[in-house]
């Protein structure tokens, strides 16, 4: 108790500074809300590869399918792995307490993670595991270090390795850090994984507000409305001050 | 039709108080942008009711259930994003538009004698305000939800001898915050401070009416009875009320003249408000912090606690202190100064327009500071921007210091005797 007021009250202080989380340069996430095939895409490897220990708990099956484009008895058949009806919530199949136990905490839910991380730290953080054999999973994440997840797209990506290539620089063969570069053993070329990162970007942007599209559209009739109203009111306004002097 | 009218009339005054404060109050006809503000608050205000009771029949004041309930109403309730981004929306705007309606006040001297307690009520309604944003803002119970209110509650644990402590506990009922935090905060924001903002506004606009509004002139348009040539009084029926005792020059009805004024106003506003709330409801994170779309956890602390965009000049005053309870006496005697502007302010002149260039000036450094706090208590603190909170923190106090003293013996211009254009 006392601890935790100690600790909000150094909050109040100046100097006061917390460990920043990653703040370098970040790839953009160049997503298309409006393409279905790569939502669909993105969902794909959601709930293949995702949902086994993080949850989507705020999102229904059935609202995503409708979304996406899918047809709902589709959609049950090959991206539903739980027996529930389409309406129920996308919960995990683990339990929340053996993978507290398991990775440490508990895997966060991920409906909104697009809202809070962003897309482009999305895109870009799941491209950015190798190989550490430092780690308990053998891997670690260069934009968010000793990350307690294992690398559970290796077979799509291959085992991904911090590459140096000997080059000349000011005069001296050095080893220059060129990024993370495959083995080749995933099913995926490095240009296909890519695509299928920024597929599950997408997918991850759309179950953070599905309402996006939507609203979007929306607005438009709205404001045009509004814009309307306007000239109205000018018009009227003009009307009743025309005789005020 | 007028019968009906004629039989309500024999039971309560609606003609007559329909006469009073809307189709016969004189209003001056010089009134300018500013003078929108007003009303486009009450606007705000019966946008955030409304659309603050259907978001109740859906959210859910639990711990437990809080942030799901959120996220309920974003996806499954018909137009709940809806309602819940024009709520969110409208709490940023409402107080954009209160900051540019204490700052019309500040310009044009409308907290000048005699409209001290319309000055005061209004001070109140921002107090209630402030207090209504930041419970509200708890509610949905995200990070920064949590760890905003922490901070927050923390400033009453500052007072010595043992009270903050006890304080804390009190406002928390609980030792930390918990859904009995949460509880409480819902009954106040969605029932106690709405009414109290409510009746707030009520005596905010009787007042107004029974000294009549200020224009940006800072002249009396009433003037003593027999005064005017009655060629020179405004050509209109006001009540008998305001002309018993005034001869009123330079007014206009209130209806129609400026109800058809204040539908083009919000009209603007409206497509202002529309368009943040279809395109931009988070405000790139100023209007929802993006933290804020992860639920509550007590054992993690986020990487930076920032206040709403609304709150961060404050926050910086506060944080401009090193000593804790130093930066809680100075973020309330900020709010205290302005509540005490009309015997701060010792000028006969209220307008801007006809005060000297000192006092120019002086309000122009007080909106500067206000604006650079604004910034310096969204950013994390750094030693730099510390330096920059405390030199405008300083800068800000010095407002009131200044006006007090150069005001009394002011050199300010002739006032006219009728409206300017």
């Amino acid at each position: 108790m006392m601890k935790r007021f100690l600790m909000a009250l150094a909050f109040l202080l100046p100097s006061a500074a917390f460990a920043a989380g990653y703040s370098g340069p970040l790839d953009k996430a160049d997503y298309d809300l409006r393409d279905q095939a790569s939502l669909q895409r993105g969902a794909q490897i959601f709930m293949n590869y995702c949902l086994g220990c993080h949850t989507m708990q705020y999102q229904r099956y059935q609202r995503t399918f409708e979304d996406l484009g899918i047809p709902v008895d589709l959609g049950q058949e090959l991206l539903q792995f739980t027996g529930d009806g389409p309406g129920s919530h996308m919960i995990s199949a683990i339990d929340a307490d053996a993978s507290s136990d398991w990775f440490g905490l508990t895997p966060p839910d991920l409906t909104m993670v697009a809202r809070v991380r962003g897309a482009d730290w999305l895109y870009t953080y799941f491209r950015s595991f190798y190989e550490d054999p430092s780690r308990p999973f053998g891997v670690n994440n260069e934009i968010f270090e000793n990350v307690g997840m294992p690398h559970v797209l290796q077979e799509l990506q291959g085992v991904p390795r911090q590459t140096y290539e000997r080059r000349m620089v000011d005069g001296e063969m050095r080893d220059v850090y060129v990024g993370i570069r495959s083995d080749g053993s995933g099913r995926m070329s490095p240009d296909e994984f890519d695509q299928a990162m920024l597929d599950l970007t997408a997918f991850l942007v759309y179950t953070g507000e599905p309402v996006y599209l939507e609203r979007q559209r929306l607005g438009y009739y709205v404001i045009g409305f509004l814009f309307v109203f306007l000239i109205l009111t000018i018009l009227l306004k003009r009307e009743f001050w025309r005789d005020i002097k | 039709m007028s019968r009906i009218l004629d039989w309500i009339d024999q039971r309560i005054p609606l003609s007559n108080t329909l006469k009073l404060h809307v189709t016969q109050y004189p209003a001056p006809k010089n009134f300018n942008f500013w003078y929108l503000m007003g009303s486009l608050a009450l606007v705000v205000l019966v946008n955030q009711i409304v659309t603050g009771i259907w978001l109740t029949m859906s959210y859910n004041p639990s711990a437990e259930g809080a942030f799901a309930s959120v996220e309920y109403i974003m996806r499954d309730v018909e137009y709940g994003w809806l309602l819940r981004y024009m709520h969110s929306t409208g709490a940023s705007f409402f107080f954009i538009v209160v900051y540019l309606h204490m700052f019309r006040g500040l310009m044009y001297g409308s907290y000048q004698k005699p409209r001290e307690l319309l000055w005061i009520f209004g001070m109140l309604i921002f107090l209630v305000l402030m207090a209504e944003a930041f419970m509200g803002y708890m509610l949905p119970w995200g990070q920064m939800s949590y760890w905003g209110a922490q901070v927050i509650i923390s400033l009453f644990g500052t007072i010595p001898f043992g009270i903050g402590e006890a304080l804390t506990t009190w406002i928390r009922g609980d030792y930390v915050i918990s859904g009995a935090t949460l509880n409480r905060f819902f009954a106040l924001h969605v029932i106690a401070l709405p009414l109290v903002i409510v009746i707030l506004v009520f005596l905010h606009l009787i007042a107004l009416h029974e000294v009549g509004s200020n224009n940006p002139d800072g002249i009396d348009l009433k003037k003593p009875k027999g005064s005017v040539k009655e060629e020179d009084k405004s050509p209109y029926e006001f009540h008998e009320r305001y002309t018993k005792k005034y001869d009123i020059v330079d007014s206009i009805p209130f209806h129609p003249y400026y109800t058809v004024k204040d539908l083009v106003g919000l009209a603007v506003f409206l497509i202002f408000f529309a368009w943040v709330i279809f395109y931009a409801p988070t405000m790139g994170g100023q209007f929802l912090e993006p933290p804020n779309f992860e639920a509550a956890d007590p054992m993690r602390t986020p990487e930076h606690i920032a206040p709403v965009w609304y709150f961060t000049p404050f926050y910086a005053i506060l944080a401009a202190v090193p000593n804790p309870i130093g930066g809680v006496i100075l973020m309330f005697g900020s709010i205290v100064l302005l509540f005490l502007m009309p015997w701060i302010d010792r000028s006969s002149v209220r307008s801007i327009r006809y005060r000297s260039g000192l006092h120019k000036a002086n309000l122009a450094m007080l909106v500067v500071s206000f604006i650079v706090l604004g910034f310096v208590g969204a950013l994390p603190p750094t030693e730099l921007f510390t330096r920059i909170g405390q030199i405008f923190t300083f800068l800000y106090f010095a407002f009131f210091v200044f006006l007090f003293f150069y005001s009394k013996n002011e050199k300010t211009k002739p006032l006219p005797e009728r409206v300017t254009k």
